[in-house]
């Protein structure tokens, strides 16, 4: 960017006030962009409520304590108590109906019939996977107190540490969902409506150079993918401590790969639609796809081996990727060389046909 | 005047979309200095001219000189030359009309200060409101101010007050006076007669993309011959034929428009007289009967046996 030159000698034409042109256009994209507040709204804000919603609700938990009846009797009295040992479960003395109430309510996760000093019954929903995890707790604590022996000793090391938590997986996803929706779609829709309204028509017939043109929506892409870039990850690493452990600059130039591939993709959708109905139903067309392949929300791996040339392909699922093991896993530039040269790729196509296709009137 | 010296000269001009000829073999020679207008009515091929001569359409074939220099060759420097407000731009809502205004300056190698051009337009007191606030008049000013930021030599508008209501149109008749006392070229298409008579030195008359008429408005308008016209509906007429109007005293042309009778006389004061005797005596009734000085709307008319607007 190139701000207003001063004046020259006064009294001729080049004393007035000089604009680039550049600068101006680019003036007008943000200008245009901060006074929509619905797109500051999806562009900032809207990944930080998400990432405070998936972060609250697959936040760590220490085990749940499960609620179980036990029929009374004079058995049931001694069950308890070997049941009590066992913190996780909170054991409720009933009588028989009310235990099947219970138990039919979902209020208890199972029910424990005491049939002899030696034997016990239970009654659990087999559908019910906490139940069945409960069945064995209760079984494992009643066996323990009736003297079974275990003849492997065991240790356990509970793992909680950031790197691993969900929300460390679904940070980079919300990132590189991010740049995907705001580049292709602040390009995109700037264009189609631009088109749409004669505006660019009405640009052409002026002096101005296309590529200033084009050139604004690139300088604006990059300030914008800065600010959201920084908003999100700063959100992510100061509120849930999602780490940051690769090299900054690699993760930088995932940004700055991501945010042109997306936009010339934009461009691409935006190159010759004359109606914004039809763009953004091209734009649900790309997007679709990756949001649902790209392992934003869960492992891209799931998607079966004939299929995975395809997502390892898309762009998104190389932003993702890429920056993934960037954050996590501390990559730098050797680490995620496949994925820039995969945006690199989709770069160069999709601008190359955009500027093909492109449509000025 | 050689067609070098001229601001705009194109020759043979014809443009085709499909089936439709849009414009077909149109000739025009605009001089420096001049206001000229392109009057006809919707789809005669004004903006498909005027946009040729803008060099956003290529013709199909014909010849285009814009200030001596040529599309194909020159764009570059033509575009710096020209200033172009079109039919149906709308600018940006969010951005305010001098953010606007700035933008299209700093296109121009060399141009008119920000602040001179929104006084030009007399935008100033909306200097800092977004063009989404203002009124149609206002917006058509301002695309007007963009067209002229780079101080141009030659304008083009097209349409520039269609849609707008009688307030606003005069304030872009005087914005449009002011562009010819300074001696700037103008080029203006329009459907309305009355706008074409006010503004232009010299007025083409367009139909089915061709000229039927050159010349001054005032040339147009004498070249009928007429002193007045009188306009006239009649009811239960059955019997009165174009010839019977044509045989009334004074009448040099009748003609039937759009259900209305248009009579271009030279003594309304005798055919009127023998009009009513004559609608009595057939028994006919009389709904409608007005008259006025002849217009470019009249020269229209005699032309086509058409008005330029219907219902207008
Ligand atoms: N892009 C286009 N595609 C097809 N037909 C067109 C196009 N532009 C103009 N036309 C047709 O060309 C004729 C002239 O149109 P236009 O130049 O816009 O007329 P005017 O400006 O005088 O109203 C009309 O019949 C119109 O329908
Ligand atoms: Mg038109």
């Amino acid at each position: 960017m190139v701000a207003p030159e001063t004046p020259g000698t006064p009294g001729s034409p080049s004393a007035r006030t000089r604009y680039s042109p550049l600068f101006e256009l680019t003036r007008v994209r943000f200008l245009e962009f901060l006074r929509e507040p619905e797109a500051v709204f999806w562009t900032f804000v809207f990944p930080i409520l998400l990432a405070t919603g998936l972060g609250i609700a697959f936040r760590s938990r220490s085990a749940e304590v499960v609620k179980i009846a036990v029929v009374a009797s004079a058995d049931g009295v001694r069950v308890r108590a070997a049941l009590a040992a066992d913190s996780l479960l909170d054991v409720a003395l009933v009588s028989d109906s009310v235990a099947s109430e219970s138990l039919r309510m979902g209020t208890v996760a199972l029910v424990v019939v005491p049939v002899s000093a030696t034997s016990v019954e239970y009654r659990y929903d087999d559908a019910r996977p906490d139940a069945r995890n409960t069945r064995l707790l209760v079984d494992r604590a009643i066996q323990k107190a009736g003297g079974a022996y275990s003849p492997v000793a065991t240790a356990e090391t509970l793992v909680s540490e950031p790197g691993s938590r969900y929300v460390d997986f679904v940070v980079p996803g919300l990132l590189a969902m991010n740049l995907m929706g705001s580049g292709i779609w602040s390009i995109g829709f700037a264009i189609v409506d631009a088109r749409r309204k004669k505006l660019l028509k009405r640009l052409v017939a002026t002096p101005m150079r296309r590529g200033h043109y084009l050139a604004s929506f690139l300088v604006m892409r990059i300030g914008l993918m800065v600010i959201e870039v920084s908003v999100i990850s700063s959100f992510g690493h100061f509120v849930f401590g999602v780490p940051m452990r690769g090299p900054l600059l690699t993760f930088i130039t995932v940004a700055l790969f991501g945010t042109f591939a997306f936009g010339a993709l934009g461009l691409l959708i935006a190159s010759r639609a004359r109606t914004v109905e039809a763009a953004s139903g091209m734009m649900n067309v790309v997007m679709l796809p990756m949001w649902v392949a790209s392992g934003v929300f869960f492992a891209a791996s799931r998607f079966p081996d004939v299929v995975q040339p395809f997502v390892q392909a898309l762009p998104l699922t190389a932003v993702v990727d890429a920056l993934r093991l960037n954050m996590l896993q501390g990559a730098g530039f050797a680490g995620v060389a496949s994925e820039l040269a995969i945006l690199a790729a989709w770069l160069v196509v999709a601008f190359t046909i955009a500027l093909r296709l492109f449509r000025w009137r | 005047m050689t067609a070098t010296m001229s601001a705009l000269s194109v020759r043979n001009l014809v443009k085709r979309y499909g089936t439709v000829t849009a414009v077909d073999g149109l000739d025009l020679t605009v001089g420096a200095g001049e206001c000229f207008g392109l009057l006809g009515p919707n789809g005669a091929g004004k903006t498909t001219t005027i946009e040729i001569c803008e060099g956003l359409l290529t013709p199909d074939s014909g010849e285009v000189l814009v200030l001596g220099l040529d599309w194909k060759r020159d764009e570059r420097a033509l575009r710096q030359r020209l200033g172009v407000q079109l039919q149906e731009t709308q600018l940006a809502e969010k951005v305010t009309v001098e953010e606007t205004v700035r933008l299209f300056r700093s296109f121009y190698a060399n141009g008119r200060e920000v602040n001179e051009v929104i006084n030009l337009v007399q935008l100033e007191e909306k200097r800092r409101a977004r063009v989404g606030t203002l009124s149609g008049g206002q917006k058509q000013r301002l695309s007007v101010a963009c067209a002229l930021v780079g101080d141009p030599d030659l304008v083009f508008l097209d349409e520039p007050t269609t849609g707008l209501d009688p307030q606003s149109r005069r304030q872009l008749w005087d914005l449009v006076e002011r562009l010819k006392k300074l001696g700037r070229t103008i080029v203006l298409t329009t459907h309305y007669m009355d706008e074409a008579e006010r503004l232009c030195d010299r007025v083409a008359i367009v139909d089915h993309g061709r000229i039927i008429a050159l010349g001054s408005p005032r040339e147009l308008i004498r070249s009928l011959g007429a002193e007045q016209v009188v306009e006239c509906a009649l009811e239960s007429a059955d019997g009165i034929t174009v010839d019977d109007l044509q045989a009334l005293p004074g009448v040099l042309e009748a003609l039937l428009v759009a259900a209305s009778w248009t009579l271009q006389v030279n003594a309304a004061h005798e055919t009127i007289p023998a009009l009513l005797a004559l609608v009595n005596a057939r028994g006919a009734k009389l709904t409608e009967l007005s008259t006025h000085s002849p217009t470019l709307e009249d020269v229209f008319v005699s032309l086509t046996g058409r008005h330029l607007r219907e219902g207008g």
